[in-house]
């Protein structure tokens, strides 16, 4: 059971209050994508075991989502950052 | 009674003698007793019988890890306790207990006459012998049930309740014991807040051995715990199991607040148990160990016991386990037991395997010390009479080897020590994985996690001292202070394992599983490898006990069977629940009405005035349907359909989720959400709108108004509505964060009354002045800003009915006073509320879907034949656009929404019900989503989704439901009533 600190909230937290909303960062194809492509955007996931990049959502809380880097293996957490940080480091 | 005299530190109250119930007579027993001391106090040996074999068992252990004393208190009441374990039930006046086992009895137990065919009953016996005929299975698992399990399950509804407790604390710390304690008292008098949790009565843990024997760790224990209790940074709980430590240092506890208390004296307005969710920034384990027994033939006859179980009953309940007993084992621990036992006034005969112990303060005595010997059998008719022992001889090859018995010790008691087993469970819930110790012959915890210690005989410490000075380090690092390292532990000396001999003598691994070494060696044999399969081929460890006592001893022969080393057989896993947790404490508050929060619409005074029956949508108490005098459902539908289709009807459609959508991008948030078209919605106009998923599957519907420009306000399913507004607030999150678009959910602040039928514009008229009610001037798909009975409202013109019908919409506190006000107005038109199940029956005559229903997440709106809500050609392709033309999207024979017609005008499918192509076909075309009997056509209706149905009306197919019948159907078009569309305007 995961603590999350909300970067909206900028409260440390209980996991109950957060909803994982899978893998972040996946990019969505264009219309004029193959099949298999768009297969591969809608069911796909990379699911590594270790580090891991998801959204989760303060579902009850400020119910904004943001980027959690963790490790799936030994739960630690590396990082917790809004979409805009990424956008601003990129 | 075999109580001895006043010891030392004895926990027992003679002043108060308590009468309690076991098997049906009564014995006493003193306050502070557990069932298992007064059960031996009275002499009781005989408390359980085996799982597969019926055999006689007594009690071993003196905490936790007993695996025989299975009882059930207060038998078939509300306050029934199946499979307690007796050395944990502290006794109380008037309580009854019964053995857990013995079919059909303790002391005639069916299982035990079968003991010729024992020796054919090895591991896997019932997989390999009831394997074939497979169709016999269920015969045979109807009478071996019989044979299986321990207690009866509560035959009563739980009489007690339960809760959950969250806290916070700087240190928790897991035992009472002696590092438990001297860590609490560290990290407390380091400024940091410590909560210290026991699961006995009181703390102490195995240091009540110790101050029995030695007077300095007496006076050290009062003078800690006197400091503990009087800390206001300390909090102790007793009576309190940690039985699960996860990841973050959230720690489960369990506390069992009124078990103690005769039943009558339990205060019902107080849980009976608690669960604390615990974190913690660090957690101090000070959890102790387990004795592991010695594995010889016959181990598990009553009077076979740990021998710190004998000591813990002498020191704490003055009770003597025997008074012929033989001290057997592999480590120095057993010496300090034969003391205790001479000090009781018995002398007892000590078997020890190694050599080299000095044992001079005994022999002078006079005890019998047979140093260089272990026992090999024990023997006795209903319990031990006599130990065989034989000599050991070690080598560095093969371990120890052991001769043929060469002398018999008459005994009643044999006290057997196997080396100790460290209680690393909470260590690795969280995934690590324990080490073993050649010097200490155990697995050690590897407290390899952050803010995690251990400290005390968890961590190998075998003398008081030394488990105290260790939890004083931890309790220090755990407050944040800087402290000089503890002493290395003082390892006691235990030997190796010794393995029995494989023959046909019965040697128990698991007492409470009846699993035998020579199940270990038959599951090695027939190649189970892996020390998880050989678990669970011959369920070691699979008991309520979880294998405390017996799994470390199968895993050593394991590892002798396979010649391996013990650390490379490893353990198996340990997972919570470290001690069997009730069902009620899990579920703490939220059973019965609290199992799920109710919503009720504002107008819930009014439908159960009108005397309403209902059903849950989501969370919401909806009405379905309104019976008048005897009424059942079918007629009351019957009754209320009609009165919609010829003069009025009132609905309440507040439940439908709403939300409030706003913001200069929010008609194109729209576009992209629905698979239709919203650049031409004008203010004051509705829309119905279509939502898939980005695999073009239908997930939601419902209308959209436009209130202006940036400003719309969107319905979905009511049982979607949470789902949907997260679905949103998603994508705009994520993918579109450009779009300057606010969600707010606003469900709760509308309520909705429907007034649908011809005479809806009637009735409105009279309600309200302000709006021009005419089709001409007030179209369908409109909506109006109006005053309504005095209340500002939101009018719109939809339909899920095919009827004139006007949904008014105003805040939520004037939805009840709305409500009947519109009916007081209405009864010149004979109004008649309808709840859902109308509802139903009249979108089905109309063919509307429900989302959920008529749709699975496999209907995309193709398929839904709704291909009229598709705009391809929008700027920002729509969500699930792409999917659509996916190969397996577009191809023909997908299964398409229809009508169906019975031939039979009367019958009525049912939903679910499968639809094949010919009568004696298997292949399933399709299947039924709704059916109904129409009043209004006055027969039967159904909508189903058939392959390539939309190319097949007019054709003739089946339905087969459960009940093996072959129903003809007739696939129809799902629009059933009012094709043209006549009575949508209502009566002008």
């Amino acid at each position: 059971m995961f603590l999350i600190h909300c970067p909206y909230c900028g409260e440390l937290r209980d996991e109950q209050e957060y909803r994982c909303a899978g893998e972040a960062f996946i990019q969505r194809p264009g219309l004029d994508c193959t099949d298999e492509q768009w297969g591969d955007y809608v069911f796909n996931r990379t699911n590594p075991k270790g580090r891991v990049v998801e959204q989760w959502a303060h579902s009850a809380g400020c119910r904004k989502l943001f980027v959690v880097e963790r490790n799936n293996v030994t739960n630690e957490i590396y990082a917790v950052r809004t979409f805009e940080s990424y956008k601003e480091q990129a | 009674m075999k109580r001895l005299y006043r010891q030392a530190n004895e926990r027992i109250d003679r002043s108060k003698e308590i009468e309690f119930s076991w098997q049906g007579a009564h014995y006493n027993g003193y306050a502070g007793d557990t069932l298992a001391s007064a059960l031996l106090a009275n002499g009781v040996k005989l408390v359980g019988r085996s799982f597969k074999y019926g055999r006689q068992r007594g009690i071993m252990a003196a905490g936790v890890e007993e695996p025989n004393a299975l009882v059930i208190l207060e038998p078939d009441t509300g306050y029934h306790v199946p499979n307690a374990r007796a050395t944990e039930v502290e006794i109380y006046p008037e309580l009854v207990a019964k053995a857990a086992s013995g079919i059909p009895s303790l002391n005639e137990d069916l299982r035990a006459w079968l003991k010729p065919f024992h020796r054919f009953m090895g591991a896997g016996f019932y997989y390999k012998t009831f394997m074939s005929p497979a169709s016999l299975w269920p015969k045979y698992e109807e009478q071996l049930r019989k044979l299986a399990g321990f207690a009866t399950a509560p035959s009563q509804p739980d009489a007690e309740t339960y809760d959950h407790y969250n806290q916070q604390v700087d240190v928790a710390v897991v035992g009472g014991g002696a590092a438990g304690l001297a860590a609490a008292l560290a990290a407390a008098n380091a400024g940091a807040s410590v909560l210290l949790i026991d699961e006995r009565s009181q703390l102490g843990g195995e240091l009540v051995v110790d101050m029995g024997r030695d007077p300095a760790a007496l006076e050290w224990f009062k003078q800690t715990r006197a400091a503990l209790e009087a800390h206001p940074q300390v909090k102790i709980l007793v009576r309190t199991t940690a039985y699960a430590l996860h990841d973050f240092n959230l720690l489960l506890a369990l506390e069992r607040r009124q078990d103690h208390l005769t039943i009558g004296a339990r205060n019902p307005k107080q849980s009976r148990q608690r669960l604390h969710r615990i974190r913690a920034n660090k957690v101090i384990l000070a959890t102790g160990s387990h004795e592991r027994p010695l594995m010889f033939a016959n181990n598990d006859l009553p009077g076979v016991m740990l021998a710190s179980a004998v000591s813990r009953y002498q020191h704490e309940y003055s009770v003597l386990c025997g008074s012929k007993p033989v001290v057997v084992g592999n480590n120095d621990s057993i010496y300090d037991v034969a003391r205790d036992l001479v000090k009781a006034g018995t002398r007892p005969t000590v078997v020890d395997c190694r050599l080299g112990y000095d044992a001079s303060d005994l022999t002078k005595i006079g005890v019998i010390v047979k140093q260089g010997y272990t026992i090999v059998k024990a023997e006795g008719r209903d319990q031990v009479e006599q130990a065989l022992i034989a000599k050991t001889a070690y080598n560095e090859t093969h371990g120890w080897v052991v001769g043929n018995a060469t002398e018999t010790l008459t005994c009643d008691l044999i006290a057997c020590s196997g080396g100790f087993s460290p209680l690393v469970h909470l260590d690795c819930h969280t995934g690590s994985k324990p080490w073993f110790s050649r010097e200490y012959q155990a697995f050690l915890p590897a407290c390899d996690k952050a803010d995690r210690y251990v400290a005390g005989s968890v961590n190998g410490h075998s003398d008081w001292q030394g488990a105290a000075a260790e939890g004083e380090y931890v309790g220090l690092l755990a407050a944040g202070q800087a402290a000089n390292p503890a002493a290395a532990p003082k390892l006691l000396k235990v030997a190796d394992f010794i393995c029995p001999d494989l023959g046909r003598d019965k040697v128990f691994l698991d007492m409470q599983n009846d699993v035998k070494a020579s199940d270990i060696e038959l599951a090695i044999l027939e190649n189970y490898r892996s020390i998880e399969h050989i678990k669970r081929y011959t369920a070691l460890g699979f008991g309520t006990d979880q294998g405390k006592t017996g799994n470390v001893n199968g895993i050593a022969v394991a590892a002798k069977v396979m010649n391996l080393p013990i650390e490379e057989v490893g353990t198996t896993t340990f997972r919570p629940m470290y001690t069997p947790v009730t069902m009620g404490v899990l579920a703490g508050s939220e059973v019965g009405i609290h199992s799920d929060a109710q919503r009720f619409t504002p107008m819930q005074a009014s439908h159960l005035a009108k005397g309403a029956e209902f059903e849950v949508v989501g969370q919401w108490m909806r009405p379905w349907y309104f019976p008048q005098g005897s009424e059942d459902m079918h007629q009351a539908v019957a009754r209320e359909c009609l009165a919609v289709r010829n003069s009025l009807g009132i609905m309440d459609a507040s439940t439908l989720g709403k939300i409030d959508i706003q913001g200069p991008d929010a008609r194109e948030f729209l576009a992209r959400v629905y698979t239709n078209n919203w650049a031409k919605l004008a203010p004051g106009k509705c829309r119905y709108g279509l939502m898939c998923d980005e695999n073009g599957m239908i997930i939601d519907d419902g209308v959209t108004a436009c209130i202006s420009d940036t400003h719309f306000l969107m319905t979905t399913t009511t049982g979607g509505a949470a789902r949907i507004y997260t679905h949103l607030e998603t994508w705009l999150q994520t993918e579109w964060p450009d779009l300057n678009v606010y969600l707010t959910s606003v469900t709760d602040h509308w309520s909705t009354t429907g007034v649908v039928g011809p005479k809806a514009r009637r009735l409105m008229e009279k309600l309200c002045k302000d709006v021009d009610f005419s089709a001409a001037n007030f179209p369908f798909m409109d909506w109006r800003e109006a005053t309504v009975c005095g209340i500002p409202a939101r009018i719109m013109r939809i339909s899920f009915s095919g009827e004139l019908s006007y949904e008014i919409n105003v805040q939520a506190n004037y939805g009840r006073f709305l409500w009947d006000s519109v009916m007081e107005a209405g009864k010149e038109f004979n109004i008649t509320p309808y709840g859902t199940e109308t509802m139903h029956v009249l979108r089905a005559e109309k063919g509307y879907v429900i989302v959920g229903q008529d749709t699975d997440g496999s209907i995309t709106p193709y398929d839904a034949n709704m291909a009229w809500a598709v705009a391809l050609n929008k700027p920002y392709p729509f969500l699930g656009q792409r999917a659509l033309t996916r190969s397996d999207t577009a191809r023909a024979g997908r299964k398409q929404l229809v009508g169906l017609l019975t031939d039979d005008p009367n019958k009525v499918l049912n939903e679910g019900c499968q639809l094949v192509a010919e009568t004696g076909s298997k292949a399933m075309i399709g299947h039924v989503t709704s059916s109904y009997f129409s009043p209004v056509l006055g027969r039967s209706i159904a909508l189903a989704v058939v392959k390539g149905g939309l190319d097949l009306i007019g054709t003739k197919i089946y339905a087969k439901p459960l009940s093996y019948e072959v129903i003809p159907v007739t696939i129809a078009d799902s629009v059933f009533y009012d094709q043209g569309k006549e009575k949508m305007d209502g009566e002008v």
